[in-house]
């Protein structure tokens, strides 16, 4: 299902069909050749043919790549108020309810205020961005993701001097969300920015994908995306968004402070302990890519980390 | 034959049988587009569970047939032990193939750099020759006991499956450590069973 965008996208920017289905062409082609007979097994051709998102740049920060089908978006997902398994977000979901809902703004900040979400977004001119999103785990995929920039946010409620970091909070509400329930991590989930990465282009505040609202297993009805960070940066289900002048501390780097650092860029050349973080497998790919430093969004990011150790500030 | 030699060919195909149906599924998900949208992952996360639950079922085997005092228990044993390294291999060749495409670097960087691969790749390994000495011919050309020694190898690639598992969980370290507990337990019933048969025994010679 394909929300029409026929308005501002010109014929011309849409990969004729017969383009974007080359690389299946390729793995059945492979197939006969004989290297892929589980290709072919792995990836059964037609549940892959499901609609996709018009492909092409429509902004600067599009990428032009291919979009991962809306139900590969929206069934493998990590999120774990919900459960650990990929499945379990989709699965375990259903009862959460993302409305009504209110957003804090507090901390050093010259207007903090307590929002509808309609309210909140209502000032903002949303827009889609088609974004690469890696995963810590070694797995990536296109989303297109419908949002405005926080900086948009930032300029609106005005952090103070004191500012230096902002800090994000998922709501807590076990009762909806399974994985609350037990103590793997601690809840509620905590994410943070630097201010300069808070205010880097980039960096969107997303209230759906695929042109639709979010889905409750992709972190309805508001979540964070920072395309150069593991995906985890990504807080999802956000209630609170706090000012400080203190690195804060957040939730995957509490876990595992050696594996998880608070920057989490994406970095081929830095390993995480147990695995390699020097290729990964892009949802609907049969043979891994590498992967790029920052996720690809170096030109964008890379100024914000000058002389910085990477291996330090992981 | 025998109504008893009878009844344990039936019993032995119906379990040679059950222990097909997990790649049976995992098949016929994989046909139907059931897997998720990482089907690499699905597979080798489902043959390498699978591993691990025959190693647990093979190493129940021994307990089962003293506690409950049925001794045809054991007629299941390689079978079981044997399916544990047909869902390893599964897994390896999953690894090798479908996950790094055969790229040996990689594996062997891998291999060395990575502890839970460390163990796996170690567990897997140590399976070969459990699987290779399995048959009865080699079984009496080795001797029993000799056989039995090589065989206690069997309690270090549970081990190595447990903690393969455990290192690679991001944080819910919950189902490996469920695995962890199980093979504990059998562990413990062993050690147990051993100093109370060596109780006994020195006490009849005093």
């Amino acid at each position: 299902m394909l929300i029409k965008r026929t308005g501002d996208l010109k014929t011309s920017e849409i990969t004729p069909e017969h383009l974007y289905l080359n690389r299946r062409d390729f793995i059945r082609g492979a197939s006969a050749a004989g290297i892929g007979l589980a290709s072919s097994l792995v990836f059964p051709d037609p549940a892959r043919s499901d609609d996709r998102w018009p492909r092409g740049k429509r902004g600067p920060y599009d990428t032009d790549e291919e979009a991962n089908t809306f139900k590969d978006i929206t069934t493998y997902n990590n999120f774990y108020e919900f459960g650990v398994d990929k499945s379990d977000p989709a699965a375990n979901s259903a009862g959460f309810q993302p409305k009504p809902w209110t957003v804090r703004i507090e901390g050093d900040v010259k207007k903090p205020a307590t929002y509808n979400l309609e309210d909140f977004i209502k000032p903002y001119k949303l827009e889609d961005r088609i974004y690469r999103m890696r995963c810590v785990e070694g797995w990536s995929m296109v989303i297109p993701w419908r949002g405005f920039p926080l900086s948009d946010l930032l300029k609106k409620v005005e952090p103070t001097s004191r500012a230096k970091f902002v800090t994000f909070e998922t709501v807590y509400r076990p009762g909806q969300m399974p994985g609350q329930k037990q103590r793997f991590l601690e809840w509620p989930y905590v994410e943070g920015l630097r201010m300069d990465e808070a205010l880097n282009p980039l960096t969107l505040l997303a209230v759906g994908l695929y042109g639709k609202d979010l889905p409750n297993q992709n972190g309805a009805p508001l979540r964070l995306v920072t395309p150069w960070k593991y995906g985890f940066k990504g807080i999802k289900s956000i209630v609170k968004i706090n000012f400080t002048d203190k690195e804060p501390r957040t939730t995957w780097n509490i876990s595992a402070p050696g594996e998880y650092g608070f920057y989490s860029n994406v970095n081929p050349g830095v390993d995480h302990p147990r695995w390699s973080q020097k290729s990964e497998r892009r949802i609907g790919e049969f043979f891994k890519r590498k992967t790029l430093m920052f996720n690809g969004y170096a030109d964008q990011v890379a100024s914000m980390y000058a002389g910085m150790d990477m291996r330090k500030n992981f | 034959m025998t109504r008893a030699q009878r009844e344990i060919g039936v019993l032995k195909s119906a379990v040679f049988v059950l222990s097909l149906i997990p790649l049976a599924l995992l098949l016929l998900k994989a046909a139907n587009d059931e897997l998720s949208a990482n089907p690499i992952k699905d597979i080798t996360e489902e043959t390498g569970i699978w591993t691990l639950r025959f190693l647990v079922a093979t190493l129940s085997i021994t307990p089962l047939r003293k506690i409950t005092g049925w001794q045809r228990f054991a007629r299941f044993r390689r079978m079981v032990g044997l399916f544990a390294f047909f869902y390893g291999f599964l897994h390896f060749t999953t690894y090798v193939y479908l996950d790094q495409f055969f790229s040996f670097e990689e594996i062997l960087r891998d291999v060395a750099k990575r502890p839970f691969i460390t163990v796996g790749f170690t567990a897997f390994v140590l399976m070969i020759p459990l699987a290779v000495t399995s048959p009865n011919r080699i079984v009496k050309w080795m001797g029993g006991r000799r056989w039995q020694q090589l065989h206690r190898l069997v309690y270090l690639v549970a081990l190595g499956g447990v903690f393969h598992y455990l290192w690679l969980v991001k944080a819910d370290t919950s189902r490996p450590l469920r695995y962890g507990v199980v093979l504990s337990v059998l562990l413990l019933y062993r050690m147990w069973d051993f100093f109370k048969s060596r109780g006994v025994g020195s006490r009849v010679k005093v």
